[in-house]
């Protein structure tokens, strides 16, 4: 799994490069709601247990 | 007639319509005045004048010859900017050019076979990608009551309209609380149905998997009567539910941070419920902590795969928070919005389990009194919080769990503004909390 913080610098890293920098807050907004989602998904689905397939779209 | 018929409901109006007591010309006059006298709110992007006195007169003969279609029939409505109508250009609040659709969507032919007339669309924030309506390229929608504050959003033009007395009803669009925060911000009633209840068909998606249709009106009878019409079911209006109803309130995560006015409302209401009988009993819905995080990766990357070509070609003409909240969603990757899509089933799971030990949740709808126009950041409850962040806070968990819910007024702040809260029912049982919604509004009306 790709890490938040090789995530965060890779996405920054592209965002300067399409000169974007007003990203950046948001990128590390969504760093750490990332990082609270995989922990919330490990809580509720170890990661050993058999993962249930989302629901199609709609 | 002594007041304004616009700030009328339906019910009362559709009885003096049909007995030609009241004519669709002198309604649909009285509204467009009030548009022309407060054009300054913004609320309107696009008015038909000439249309809806047409529509007027036809509805006057039809009536005449005894052809009356029933209780939408000769009533002036809106419709937010984002739903397609033939021949008019498809704005969704932006200066990226939209389209120009050939067919109404679906829920418009059918207010139209309602006999709903259509006065205007109204204003958004842009694309519905936000929670306040002031980042539109029409001028930021004001709240009628307080022009320095926002009448929330996304479909803030449609709340407003309906508060001021332009119309008597408008349909709006609900992705994360997009129709129950801005009526809860201006103190009417506002339903998200359940999940693909009403056809998204020619509407402008934010995120496919979230988006909803959804009615707004003066009152829960007549928000029941658009919500029949929208759906193509009989129009005939809703009945108060009858017996001993029980009301879960979920106090984790939902009430733990609320404008002190906003608890005190959520809790005069738990009081009038029970001296009217009802049971109202405290309860948890497990894991509603992780529910903007889940939100997020799914709202994100849906609405950033929709904008894609958009944002190459026109990335200049988007609203700058909307254009960089979209090119945020391109970053999400895969194997988290998967990991969200699997959370947003249990967190429905979740909802489904208190909704067995009660007939509907109750809630605030808005932690927060309506906003200034222009913040980024507010006061929740002691602590400075994203706007948009703050405002969806209690709505968006009922958009990924596909219940159906509704805002309706409750209160008033000290500053006179009103207070909501948000009833939520269960999935595939719009009507069931509409009926629900009647009997409560009876108590806190």
């Amino acid at each position: 799994m790709m890490t938040i913080e090789a995530w965060l610098e890779a996405a920054l890293a592209d965002a300067e490069r399409r000169n974007l920098p007003d990203l950046k807050p948001l990128l590390e907004t969504l760093a750490r709601s990332t990082q609270a989602l995989r922990r919330a998904d490990a809580a509720v689905c170890p990661a050993d247990a058999v993962r249930p397939a989302p629901q199609e779209h709609g | 007639m002594s007041t304004r018929p616009g700030v009328r409901r339906i019910a009362e109006l559709a009885p003096l319509i049909r007995t030609r007591t009241l004519t669709p010309m002198e309604l649909v006059t009285s509204c467009l005045a009030r548009i022309d006298a407060r054009s300054e709110l913004n609320t309107f992007i696009a008015v038909f004048r000439e249309e809806a006195q047409r529509d007027a007169e036809r509805a006057a003969a039809e009536i005449a010859a005894g052809r009356y279609l029933g209780p939408l029939h000769g009533i002036p409505v809106s419709i937010k900017d984002l739903i397609d109508m033939a021949g008019v250009p498809t704005t969704s609040g932006s200066r990226v050019p939209g389209r120009v659709p050939a067919t109404d969507a679906p829920v418009i032919r059918r207010l139209r076979q309602a006999g709903a007339i259509i006065v205007g669309k109204t204003n958004l924030h842009e694309f519905a990608f936000g929670t306040t309506s002031d980042e539109t390229a029409f001028g930021p929608v004001r709240h009628p009551q307080a022009p320095a504050r926002s009448p929330g959003g996304s479909s803030g033009g449609s709340a407003a309209a309906v508060l001021d007395g332009m119309c008597l009803a408008s349909v709006g669009t609900d992705t994360g609380g997009s129709v129950r925060m801005p009526a809860a911000a201006c103190g009417i009633v506002g339903l998200k149905p359940t999940f693909g209840e009403l056809s998204c068909d020619g509407v402008v998606p934010l995120s496919p998997s979230l988006d909803h249709v959804g009615p707004m009106a003066r009152s829960v009878y007549d928000t029941g009567l658009l919500f029949q019409a929208l759906k193509g079911a009989t129009v005939q209006g809703v009945a108060a539910a009858g017996g001993r109803l029980a009301f879960g309130v979920p106090r984790s995560y939902f009430c733990e941070r609320l404008e002190p006015a906003v608890r005190c409302t959520l809790e005069s209401s738990i009081l009038r419920l029970r001296e009217a009988g009802y049971d109202v009993v405290d309860l948890e819905i497990d894991h509603a902590a992780c529910t903007p995080d889940v939100y997020l990766h799914i709202v994100l990357p849906e609405a950033s795969y929709y904008h894609a070509a958009a944002l190459d070609a026109h990335a200049d003409k988007y609203s700058p928070g909307v254009r960089l909240r979209l090119e945020m969603g391109r970053y999400v990757l895969a194997e988290d919005y998967l990991r969200a899509l699997g959370l947003r089933e249990v967190l429905g799971r979740a909802v489904d389990a208190v909704l067995d030990r009660c007939d509907a949740l109750l809630l605030p709808t808005l932690p927060i009194p309506p906003p200034p126009v222009g913040a980024s950041t507010v006061d929740l409850d002691g602590t400075p919080a994203p706007v948009r962040a703050a405002m969806l806070r209690l709505t968006q968990l009922f958009n990924m769990s596909r219940h159906p819910a509704i805002s309706l007024p409750a209160g008033r702040g000290p500053e006179g503004l009103p207070r909501s809260v948000q009833l939520v029912g269960r999935r595939g049982r719009t009507e069931r909390l509409l009926d629900i919604a009647a009997a409560v509004e009876q108590v806190l009306g």
